[in-house]
């Protein structure tokens, strides 16, 4: 696989990376958020994106599902370059990928049958009967068959993350973007959700991307990983690969040290009155 | 300069997205649907507020009008005068002011909420446009709401009025309604206030929604932009209403 040279990359083969990602730069105001950014995502993987909270891990999701654009740089998924996109064509690209948001994001006005049933009945004519089927063996796959009446308020932390998953696999997408799926549950709702990230993927031959702060988890499910801080990819590689590191930035993460080099304290912006910002 | 150009930008950007949710509207089965379960929804939170308000200015107003009429022996006339002062202008104006603060405060805490809680953007994700999907239904709704409400509220105080005038004060049956109904006209009178509740709705319920999705994603993001909803709705509609009073009469 190493072999490959980029002539392979025009026809789209398994081989080809299905998340393609160039000097991607990104910048808010003055403040330069993601700087030169490159990773290759392959059909299949489950990967990791590692970091202390403001890095702009979310921020590169955003990236790849096409909400934001990029300064300079290139994000292709599946050899289409998402920048060049018209609205058209994003609301398209959109239908192919799922999205876990953090705390879920389910629709407090809707009962949790409604809730997965709103992808389906506004991108397919399904007759109410499939509708029906389709989103009741999506709960029962996540094992919460039976809770379909219920509303978002009555359910658990966990419970609600599960629905949401089911929400986001219901049309069958071929990506899965996941920001921080496990925060805030307890542990055996971070190892169903874990294990359903996992089947999933396999079961649906899905490529997932991750975004978490769980170090141990992630080495439990992931491929890849990558590491990102002070706006560039600090560290990648296969969990085991990174758990040996000498490379201190990503021993530092890893293992949890304060000292190192991906700095504790805040660094305020440089310009100084903060008018233009 | 911000303080200046701010509420310009912001002006322009709510007139925008006026034009994003009108483009978005289909008149499909579903998207009629979700404009009369918001109506309903709408409508219902300001129901008994309008109809205790109605009931207690049209008894003020009587008792006020009576008062001042008894001075030239034409207490007689109040139903007229009640009348005319309701269909015009309080009517509408005290409607869209009651309208604002109860169901313009929520339509902005609800999609300023949704939007804290990631379920706008989680609607974006899903390739479900959120404009025409939450804001255009509570706009629609707002402006069929309010004139509804209006001739509810109009009908409230007419009742109070008839309660104080007839039952408390003793005056005539006969006269009060027949003052009333020959006095008070259709086109000029109750039209051209139900036409100013129409604009007051629209007015009221842009402003909500567009504040709403425009509120910081925060607590307190959402609650200025609940204030500010309210505010800038009742300013708007007191000067709206002289404009449309001095214009168009
Ligand atoms: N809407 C926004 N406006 C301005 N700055 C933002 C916005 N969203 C995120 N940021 C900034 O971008 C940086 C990266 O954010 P994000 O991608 O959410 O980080 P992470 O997900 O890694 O915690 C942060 O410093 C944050 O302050
Ligand atoms: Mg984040």
């Amino acid at each position: 696989m190493a072999m490959m040279n980029d002539s392979m990359t025009d026809n789209l083969d398994s081989e080809a990376p299905i998340i393609r990602i160039r000097d991607l730069v990104f910048r808010r105001g003055r403040k330069t958020i993601l700087d030169g950014i490159s990773m290759d995502i392959h059909r299949g993987s489950i990967v990791a994106f590692m970091g202390p909270s403001g890095a702009g891990k979310t921020t590169i999701l955003r990236l790849i599902s096409g909400q934001l654009r990029p300064d300079e740089g290139s994000v292709e998924v599946n050899g289409q370059l998402i920048s060049s996109m018209s609205d058209r064509e994003l609301q398209h690209f959109r239908r192919n990928i799922g999205v876990l948001l953090q705390d879920g994001a389910l629709f407090t006005d809707l009962t949790v049958f409604e809730n997965i049933a709103t992808p389906v009945r506004e991108h397919t004519d399904l007759p109410e009967p499939l509708i029906r089927r389709l989103v009741m063996s999506k709960l029962s796959a996540v094992g919460l068959g039976g809770i379909e009446e219920r509303m978002p308020h009555e359910l658990s932390g966990g419970m609600a993350r599960r629905v949401a998953f089911a929400r986001a696999v219901v049309l069958d997408p071929d990506i899965m973007l996941y920001d921080e799926p496990m925060t805030g549950l307890d542990p055996i709702a971070v190892s169903t959700i874990r294990t359903l990230m996992r089947e999933t993927n396999k079961a649906l031959g899905l490529t997932s991307l991750i975004v978490t702060h769980n170090v141990t988890q992630m080495q439990l499910l992931v491929d890849y990983c990558y590491i990102i801080a002070s706006a560039k990819v600090a560290g990648e590689g296969r969990p085991a690969d990174l758990n040996v590191s000498t490379d201190p930035g990503v021993d530092q993460f890893m293992n949890g040290k304060v000292e190192g080099p991906i700095p504790f304290h805040y660094q305020p912006p440089t310009s100084r009155w903060g008018l233009l910002d | 300069m911000e303080r200046f150009t701010g509420p310009i930008s912001q002006a322009g950007q709510c007139v925008l997205f006026l034009f994003r949710m009108l483009a978005g509207v289909r008149f499909s089965g579903s998207q009629v649907l979700t404009v009369l379960q918001q109506t309903y929804l709408i409508g219902a939170r300001s129901l008994v507020i309008i109809m205790i308000c109605g009931f207690f200015v049209g008894m003020v107003l009587s008792l006020q009008a009576i008062n001042a009429l008894e001075q030239f022996g034409a207490s007689d006339q109040v139903s007229l005068l009640v009348g005319k002062s309701l269909f015009r202008e309080l009517g509408p104006v005290l409607t869209a002011l009651l309208f604002a603060g109860r169901a313009g405060t929520s339509i902005t805490a609800e999609i300023g909420l949704m939007k804290a809680t990631n379920q706008i953007e989680a609607m974006e994700l899903m390739a479900i446009d959120p404009i025409q999907r939450i804001a255009l239904p509570r706009f629609a709704a707002g402006v069929i709401s309010v004139p509804l409400l209006t001739a509810l509220f109009n009908a409230l105080a007419i009742l109070g009025s008839v309660v104080f005038s007839i039952g408390v004060m003793d005056l005539d049956a006969g006269i009060f309604w027949s003052k009333l109904q020959t006095g008070i006209y259709f086109e000029q009178d109750f039209l051209g206030g139900l036409w100013k509740s129409v604009v007051f709705g629209g007015t009221i319920s842009l402003i909500a929604v567009y504040f709403g999705y425009s509120a910081k994603p925060t607590g307190s993001g959402v609650g200025t932009a609940t204030t500010n909803t309210v505010v800038l709705s009742s300013v708007l509609v007191l000067i709206f209403d002289f404009i449309m009073t001095s214009f168009l009469t």
